[in-house]
């Protein structure tokens, strides 16, 4: 039975077996190999010393170094959080309507409502704020309930139409094609007028039947010229920006079955202050508004081009 | 006649009961799923009451030669067929739902076609029903002729073969209804499951039946490598699967294991599929093919009996692994990755038996089309046995977890080593399964073996880059004190990589398209392709045969 035999090529033994032409060399073991293995075992024998490895009864031993990834974590995070304490205090007892004073202040504030727009507004306003169909793009200077510090931050922590918030921004607009306040062709006429107030459609016959219709029906939110009232979250129709499709269908969709968008109350998840730092960064994309001087008498900041937020509609 | 009676007897039960499943099906996914049971059952009573001849109806089919004399090769030659057919389709998905990620405009709006749906589909494809019937094929090729016995019980070995295709389609029909677990590549629903360990069974009797029949007095290597695959998975797929049913007529059950121990168990099975089924059967092949196709011995005996018991010791610990970081016990972390560590030598060790086993024969590397493929099938599993217990180490881990390096990762193993060795084996199969003097081209081997290749170092490198990005991104921290990007940014980031990687999914889908055209030219019986000539291993036909029982054992 012993087949033991010399292998040409390379001068090594065969152990003597042969299953349908295959046989073995009898070459020992790569020395480097084994050591490597060996190399192996003893860093994880270490390994099991300084680090939790050995299971007990109720837990597992906590190794030399007394390391845990709780620990580690916590250890992380308290760091992180005492290097943003002190300008986490200093917001917290700056009133916003002074933040905008203390420059320093305000890109502390931006920067940390940027990290948490990333956590918590992206899904809906997209990570450039630039939002969808439906969520309102940050970015531009159209604001339907405000843009001045104050009232985003008041926007964010009560939401839009948020149950279970009894501050929250509330308005309904009717369904007015849906529950039978218009006939079809009155909303297709006032869609018609609505256009042209933009310059989207030429003026006609329909968008001059549609006028008589929007001063009866929608001017008093909306204004006599369209223009919207921050007080009901009423959108400006005369401008270029629609929230949900600027095209006549879009437009008529709307005005038959009204959409009344829902936006969470963020005081019920969020602290005071990152709600701050949030409206510090929303308000810094871009279309911020200055402070009306109508709230605080004794601010002296002009108003900007914008209504003052408790304006009627114009 | 009465077997055939019997055996319509059998069918026409199994059709009724299929039937009355659908009839009081509990849900609309059920139903279908026991319809197709029953159009199978249908298939099977047509086969048997025709009476026919219908083996060798099959047999005139797929052009299978006459050798009833010699080894049990008809469930061998389906499983070629059906490892080619399955791996276009596994890739196919595989290109498909990479191009998804590129574009989520291709989940196309319906729920059947979208990426959680098809993305099981895809791994399923190539792992259980490529991989699968690659393994299951090679075994019955490999241990026939290293026992020099046919295949213990034909019957049972026809009904591994139908068995597990028809487990294969009710899994795959399943994602796309929306019927899973939850559970990674133990996707399957129970029923599916039980239907599974049926057929695992048979296969595992099939196979040691074999080797108790077996003519030579020891037991080769690969018969190793192939009997802890079988046994193994068997164990690890009853164990995750342990669930109990909502409805005995219904597609839903819950797991017996709930939370961290389920995740646990979980990936003690995931681990260990790749380990046992990825990696211990698929060097069951190499023992056996890299051998016969250089026409060199084993490297090193000793070498082989070391790294097998160290690898399958080590590996089935290993799982704890794919759970750092998580509500996992630190203990627990600590030993999945030491294990995982541990690991790198005994699986460099069948690297280092199958390379050096060339050891007198590194010229064919320039000659053979398919030793190419078989040095960089094993090429590919050295870098990703070493990558794997790199990124266990907790350190390193931190930055790959849940990043697209764990994608790059699993697909330098599956393209590069499950991949790459199955082509090679279906390479020298295909001539010696169908009579021929050699593949239809081998030209063409060695075009799939470039585009493959290429494909591969697309796909791997485009997922390191985009792995490390994505680490580096989430963690990234502003001198502010705060994350600086948001998750969308990072997927933004990757985009073009998501590209490169459909790219390189392409030129290793073309790549089996050429194989395919080969295998089936082969089969066809064309005329062999004219063209300048490249080494293949001979096949002498007159030895491929068992040995007569009463002769003693070999030599």
């Amino acid at each position: 039975m012993d087949n033991r035999k010399i292998d040409d090529a390379t001068g090594v033994e065969t152990v003597g077996h042969e299953w349908d032409g295959i046989e073995e060399l009898n070459n020992p073991l790569p020395r480097w190999w084994l050591w490597t293995f060996y190399a192996t075992i003893a860093f994880s024998v270490a390994y099991c010393v300084v680090y939790p490895a050995i299971p007990m009864l109720s837990k597992g031993t906590d190794g030399a170094w007394k390391w845990s990834s709780r620990g580690a974590l916590a250890a992380e995070m308290s760091k992180a959080e005492q290097g943003r304490a002190a300008t986490l205090a200093a917001i917290a007892a700056t009133p916003i309507e002074a933040l905008p004073e203390k420059p320093q202040l305000m890109q502390a504030a931006v920067a940390g409502g940027r990290a948490a727009f990333r956590v918590n507004c992206v899904q809906c306003h997209g990570a450039g704020a630039a939002g969808f169909k439906g969520y309102p793009n940050l970015n531009d200077d159209d604001w339907l309930w405000g843009g001045d510090l104050r009232t985003i931050e008041t926007t964010i922590t009560h939401g839009i139409r948020f149950p279970g918030d009894d501050q929250t921004r509330q308005s309904q607009m009717p369904n007015f094609g849906k529950d039978g306040l218009l006939p079809a062709a009155s909303v297709s006429d006032v869609a018609s007028y609505v256009l042209t107030l933009s310059g989207k459609e030429q003026p006609g016959a329909a968008s001059q039947r549609g006028a008589a219709t929007f001063a009866a029906n929608c001017a008093v939110c909306h204004g006599p010229e369209g223009k919207g009232g921050r007080q009901f979250g009423a959108p400006n129709l005369a401008d270029a920006i629609w929230l949900y499709g600027g095209t006549h269908a879009d437009v008529a969709a709307s005005v038959t079955s009204a959409h009344a968008g829902v936006m969470p109350a963020w005081a019920h998840r969020l602290d005071p202050v990152t709600i701050k730092m949030l409206a510090a960064y929303v308000h810094s994309l871009g279309g911020g508004e200055k402070f009306a001087p109508v709230p605080t008498p004794e601010e002296s900041t002009p108003a900007g081009g914008a209504a003052p937020a408790a304006a009627a509609p114009r | 006649m009465v077997t055939v009676v019997s055996r319509a007897g059998i069918w026409l039960v199994a059709l009724l009961l299929a039937i009355l499943a659908v009839a009081a099906a509990a849900d609309k996914g059920f139903a279908i799923q026991m319809g197709i049971v029953a159009a199978a059952c249908a298939v099977g009573l047509w086969t048997a009451l025709t009476r026919a001849d219908y083996a060798g109806v099959a047999r005139g089919l797929i052009h299978a030669p006459a050798d009833q004399s010699r080894y049990d090769d008809d469930p061998i030659r389906w499983g070629v067929i059906a490892t080619v057919f399955w791996g276009m389709a596994g890739f196919l998905a595989g290109l498909y739902i990479a191009l998804q990620l590129a574009y989520p405009v291709l989940n196309l709006g319906l729920e059947w076609t979208t990426f959680g749906r098809l993305r099981p589909l895809h791994t399923s494809a190539v792992i259980f029903a490529f991989g699968g019937n690659a393994l299951i094929a090679t075994s019955f090729y490999v241990v026939q002729r290293t026992c020099r016995a046919r295949l213990a019980f034909p019957g049972l070995a026809r009904f591994v073969f139908w068995g597990y295709q028809l487990f294969i389609v009710l899994a795959a029909t399943g994602y796309l209804l929306g019927i899973t677990q939850g559970k990674e590549y133990a996707e399957p629903e129970w029923y599916v499951d039980l239907w599974l360990t049926v057929v695992w069974l048979a296969y595992l009797a099939v196979f040691v039946g074999t080797l108790v029949k077996r003519t030579e007095p020891h037991i080769y290597v690969a018969n190793w490598f192939y009997l802890s695959f079988i046994l193994t998975v068997a164990m690890l797929h009853l164990v995750n699967n342990l669930n109990l049913p909502v409805s005995l007529l219904g597609s839903r059950s819950y797991p017996v294991f709930a939370g961290v121990q389920g995740a646990l168990v979980q990936w003690w099975y995931g681990h260990n599929a790749v380990g046992f089924f990825l990696t211990a059967g698929f060097l069951a092949m190499m023992y056996y093919f890299v051998p016969k196709q250089a026409e060199r011995p084993i490297y090193s005996y000793r070498l082989s009996i070391i790294h097998f018991w160290a690898l399958i010791f080590l590996y089935i610990w290993a799982g704890p692994h794919h759970l750092h970081y998580t509500a996992l016990p630190d203990w627990a972390q600590t030993l999945g990755m030491v294990f995982s560590v541990m690991l790198w030598m005994p699986s460099w060790g069948g690297m280092i038996n199958g390379l050096m086993t060339l050891n007198g024969a590194w010229d064919k590397v320039r000659t053979d089309p398919i030793i190419r493929l078989f040095v960089i099938s094993l090429a590919f599993y050295g870098m990703s046995t070493f990558e794997g217990p790199m990124m266990s180490v907790k350190t390193v881990n931190s930055l790959s977890h849940y990043t697209d390096w764990t994608i790059g990762h699993v697909h330098s193993g599956a393209l590069g080593w499950n991949g790459m060795i199955t082509f090679a084996c279906i390479y020298y199969l295909t001539p010696r399964l169908w009579a021929r003097s050699r593949m239809y081209s081998l030209r063409m081997i060695n075009w799939h073996f470039w585009l493959a290749t290429i494909g591969i170092v697309f796909y791997a490198a485009s997922m390191w880059v985009a792995g490390i990005t994505e680490g580096l991104m989430w963690r990234e921290y502003g001198a502010d004190g705060y994350l600086v990007n948001s998750f969308a940014e990072s997927v933004a980031a990757v985009h073009p990589m998501f590209l490169l990687r459909a790219f390189g999914g392409l030129l290793y889908l073309a790549g089996a398209v050429i194989m395919t055209v080969n295998v089936w030219k082969t089969i066809a019986g064309s005329p062999l392709r004219e063209e300048a000539p490249l080494r293949d291993a001979p096949y002498n036909a007159v030895q491929d045969r068992p040995l007569v029982p009463v002769a003693v054992p070999a030599e």
